[in-house]
């Protein structure tokens, strides 16, 4: 019999009995959907990492020197911490010496930051994350200004206070009013606005869009650290391997600096998105590690049922096989005919396995703040995976039924 | 007795003899007990012949017929089928031969319910490999054959028990089989259908059809221009008449 008469006979003997088959394609309809939700929503929150975090918050080919991490990556023990805590801090001058160290061609920018409370008139706008920074830190995050403009060099070095607003804090402050040139209060010192950055949208439902940035070295100085000292010193090189070459020598320097011998470990941190990236990596392993556990599970019920359901169909259909063993089948014909069938069922479960996970994948993406991306190679693997399951099921109901006898098989009631 | 060739072992059958049983014999083991249903039939039948075999309930008629449609195989002696050797072919083989050279018509009829009366004479052209369209129009030629042109798109519980059989002739038909086999074909039929049913086979003869049935009535066998008769897995009489 060919092959495309096997399948014609397969969707029949579905459409003929309908409740019976959707309740054999449950497993694998709810293994493959587990399969396509869960990698459409990782793979959605990979983009989201790479590009967002990675790209937005902390800028591309860009690293920070600083006195430790900012993103602490799992086991941070309290000896660490203490550790960590008692190590010098980046200085002006440690800074100074990185920037003017490096040989490869980047911009860097001094950093730090607090949390504050800024307000004009009546309005007040709390935890608003405040940035002293020099004037190429805008190039380093990217920033576009969407109103008046960034802070200049010469501002910087004079520590006028001014500041350049995210989008979501100024519609907070000033409502519709023009915030350019108008002053900001912060701790009671006065800041004049001067520019507002174009909007970044959120992370995962925080937004990127409330801060305030001002020069490194006008009054923020007092609040963000101690004299002379700073968060971070960003560096941003214009590809990949400058950025690691830099990031070398900016070691080299450090470790000089404090005076380190060859087996001393740094005592200050070189950070960049690929820490965070790591980060990620992790807890997306984990949730790809358990989920062929999940689908696994799900594709087992699924074919266990399915392997049932056929058994029962070879029983049910005892002198349908005599008969057509009868009229000139051969045992190979019946056996193709029912490993097609519990393919063919499998194969629709997981077909609408892949359309329903889609679906949830959307749903969760409209609804709360996760990302979804549905990956193509889940979709093939989601519907292979149907396939295997029925036919792995089918192969044993299959080889009963082709090794019936014609004459027993016709006498059956 | 003067109809048959003088057949011993080794022999191949005369070129017009489309069916030779040489001492054929079927035993079945019942757990430890064996059941000879035939003991040793030795049956000639030549082109366009139509027999009637007879014999009373258990003499081994349905035993023959099963072993002559290739639906078993025997434990004893030798079944020729038009010029081949077929006591001693595979599953496979005979699988071939059922779906090329015999057409087998059942007292159940034995039709699938689901399918139309179309589907239902497709099945054995399905299994002879042919494509689509060529099967419809074989079918639908076998439909009109056996009179029901008019019922194609019906399936069989919207036919009556003739036209059920009628389908089921036509399914043997479709493949222009060498023999044409029917065990007790209007078991399950009153009189007035079995008469019916009976022209049909009639009919097929005239147009060159070789037939071999099985019945339990004398008027049905009365159709026939031979009569063989079974008793106890034995031929007991083997009789031409005038039909
Ligand atoms: N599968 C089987 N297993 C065991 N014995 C069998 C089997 N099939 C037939 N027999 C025995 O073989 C003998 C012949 O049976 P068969 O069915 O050929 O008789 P029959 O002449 O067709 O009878 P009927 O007129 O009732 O149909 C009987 O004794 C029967 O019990
Ligand atoms: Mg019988």
């Amino acid at each position: 019999m060919p092959f495309f008469e096997a399948i014609r006979l397969a969707l029949q003997t579905i459409r003929a009995q309908k409740l019976k088959s959707a309740f054999s394609l449950i497993g694998v309809f709810i293994g493959v959907m587990f399969l396509i939700a869960v990698v459409s929503i990782v793979e959605g929150m990979n983009r989201y990492m790479t590009d967002k975090f990675a790209g937005t918050l902390l800028g591309v080919n860009t690293f920070r020197l600083r006195q430790f991490p900012d993103v602490q990556i799992g086991e941070t023990t309290d000896s660490m911490w203490r550790a960590w805590t008692r190590r010098p801090r980046i200085s002006y001058v440690d800074a100074e010496a990185v920037a003017r160290g490096i040989r490869v061609p980047v911009i860097t920018a001094w950093e730090s930051s607090t949390r504050a409370t800024l307000t004009y008139g009546r309005k007040q706008a709390k935890d608003i994350s405040l940035t002293g920074a020099s004037d190429s830190y805008f190039d380093i995050r990217s920033f576009r200004i969407e109103q008046g403009r960034a802070f200049t060099a010469q501002e910087d070095q004079n520590g006028v206070p001014v500041v350049v607003l995210g989008h979501e804090l100024a519609d907070k402050l000033f409502e519709g009013q023009d915030p350019l040139g108008r002053e900001v209060k912060v701790f009671d010192l006065s800041f004049r606005v001067i520019g507002v950055v174009e909007k970044q949208g959120n992370l995962l439902g925080l937004s990127l869009d409330k801060f305030a940035i001002a020069p490194a070295n006008s009054p923020v100085k007092r609040w963000v650290n101690p004299p002379r000292v700073i968060d971070a010193l960003a560096v941003k090189a214009g590809t990949q391997s400058e950025m690691r070459e830099a990031m070398a020598q900016a070691e080299a320097i450090m470790r000089s600096r404090r005076h380190l011998r060859p087996r001393d470990p740094d005592d200050f941190a070189l950070e960049t998105a690929d820490e965070v990236l790591d980060f990620w990596g992790k807890i997306s392993r984990v949730l790809f590690l358990a989920l062929p556990g999940l689908v696994a599970v799900s594709l087992v019920v699924g074919g266990i049922v399915i392997m049932n359901i056929m058994l029962m169909a070879v029983a049910e259909r005892t002198r349908e096989i005599g008969l057509r063993k009868s009229l000139g089948a051969r045992r190979s014909d019946i056996l193709r005919q029912f490993l097609v069938e519990a393919t063919t069922l499998a194969t629709v479960g997981a077909a609408v396995g892949v359309a329903t996970g889609i679906g949830l994948a959307s749903l969760i993406a409209a609804v709360t703040p996760l990302p979804a991306s549905v990956a193509p190679w889940s979709i093939v693997v989601g519907v292979a995976l149907g396939a295997g399951v029925g036919i792995a099921a089918g192969v044993y109901p299959a080889s009963r039924a082709a090794r019936l006898d014609p004459i027993a098989a016709l006498r059956q009631e | 007795m003067s109809l048959a060739q003088q057949f011993r072992t080794g022999d191949t059958p005369l070129p017009d003899i489309i069916i030779l049983t040489h001492k054929l014999a079927r035993a079945y083991d019942m757990g430890g007990e064996v059941v000879r249903a035939l003991r040793g039939v030795s049956l000639q039948i030549r082109r366009n012949e139509y027999v009637a075999i007879m014999g009373p309930s258990g003499s081994g008629k349905s035993t023959l017929m099963n072993l002559i449609g290739c639906l078993d195989t025997p434990t004893g002696g030798e079944y020729w089928l038009n010029g081949q050797k077929v006591s001693d072919l595979g599953d496979d083989a005979l699988a071939r031969i059922r779906n090329k050279e015999i057409g087998f018509v059942f007292q159940t009829f034995n039709l699938l319910p689901r399918a139309t009366a179309l589907h239902n004479v497709e099945l054995p052209l399905i299994y002879a490999g042919l494509g689509a369209k060529e099967r419809r129009a074989q079918a639908a030629q076998a439909l009109e054959r056996v009179g029901l042109g008019d019922r194609m798109e019906h399936r069989p519980n919207e036919l009556s028990g003739g036209q059920r059989q009628r389908v089921a002739i036509a399914r043997a038909l479709v493949n222009d089989p060498s023999i044409l086999l029917a065990d007790e074909p209007t078991g399950n039929l009153d009189s007035a259908t079995s008469g019916e049913i009976m022209e049909v086979f009639g009919a097929l003869h005239r147009q060159g059809q070789t037939v071999v049935m099985v019945t339990h009535e004398h008027d049905i066998a009365a159709h026939a221009a031979r009569v063989v008769t079974l008793r106890d897995g034995l031929v007991a009489t083997d009789q031409r008449q005038a039909a």
